[in-house]
């Protein structure tokens, strides 16, 4: 009984492997039939990483920055 | 009082002071000066103001203007770093508040970033902003 157990529970993952690599082998063909060609763009790629910034520590920082320019016009 | 009433004495001393005074003044106003290199690239329009609070060379690049642009955005940078950490703020929301203001003080002829990122030429409106800018 037990050896029988042993042997349906090996048969049922040996199925799931089978269906795995069928599947695998399913979605690869898909891939490579339907091919999609992708061109580079001529412009450089911009990531937009202010989008985080919050209009109220703009605002609270409004001042100081204003300051900042009297106080090292020579890098402005 | 022999000294208040000698109008030569006291012209000499008010000269003497005024000299000191000018010579006091003219040693940080010469400091603070944008390097004549820069301030020329800014009116040629072959350098302007980011909207990330950088500078940015508008179009073909030189050695001379790279040297010229990273100079001073390594020197923006330490100086944001130090102010952002004063004000308790990032780096980058100190930078790009400074850009803001920046941009708005750029003169006529100038260039700067547009927000969509393409450079703009400063007329005499208002420059294009970031609808965040104070």
């Amino acid at each position: 009984m037990r050896i029988e157990q042993g042997d349906g529970r090996s048969g049922h993952r040996t199925l799931r492997t089978v269906a795995l690599v069928l599947g695998g082998a399913a979605a690869l063909s898909g891939a490579l039939s339907g091919c999609i060609s992708v061109n580079a763009p001529d412009k450089p790629i911009v990531i937009e990483l202010n989008i985080n910034i919050k209009q109220e520590v703009i605002y609270r920082l409004a001042d100081d920055v204003k300051q900042n320019i009297e106080s090292n016009p020579e890098i402005f | 009082m022999a000294h208040a009433s000698n109008p030569k004495s006291r012209r000499r001393a008010i000269a003497g002071a005024m000299i000191l005074a000018l010579a006091t003044a003219a040693l940080p106003l010469q400091a603070q000066q944008r390097d004549p290199a820069y301030a020329a690239a800014r009116a040629a329009g072959q350098v302007g103001e980011k909207t990330d609070g950088y500078l940015g060379i508008v179009g073909a690049s030189t050695p001379e203007l790279r040297a010229l642009v990273d100079d001073l955005n390594i020197k923006r940078r330490a100086n944001y770093t130090e102010r952002a950490r004063a004000q308790s703020a990032t780096l980058e929301e100190y930078a790009f508040t400074q850009g803001c203001v920046l941009i708005l003080r750029t003169v006529p002829g100038e260039k700067y970033q547009a927000p969509g990122g393409t450079w703009q030429t400063r007329g005499t409106g208002a420059p294009e902003r970031d609808s965040r800018c104070p």
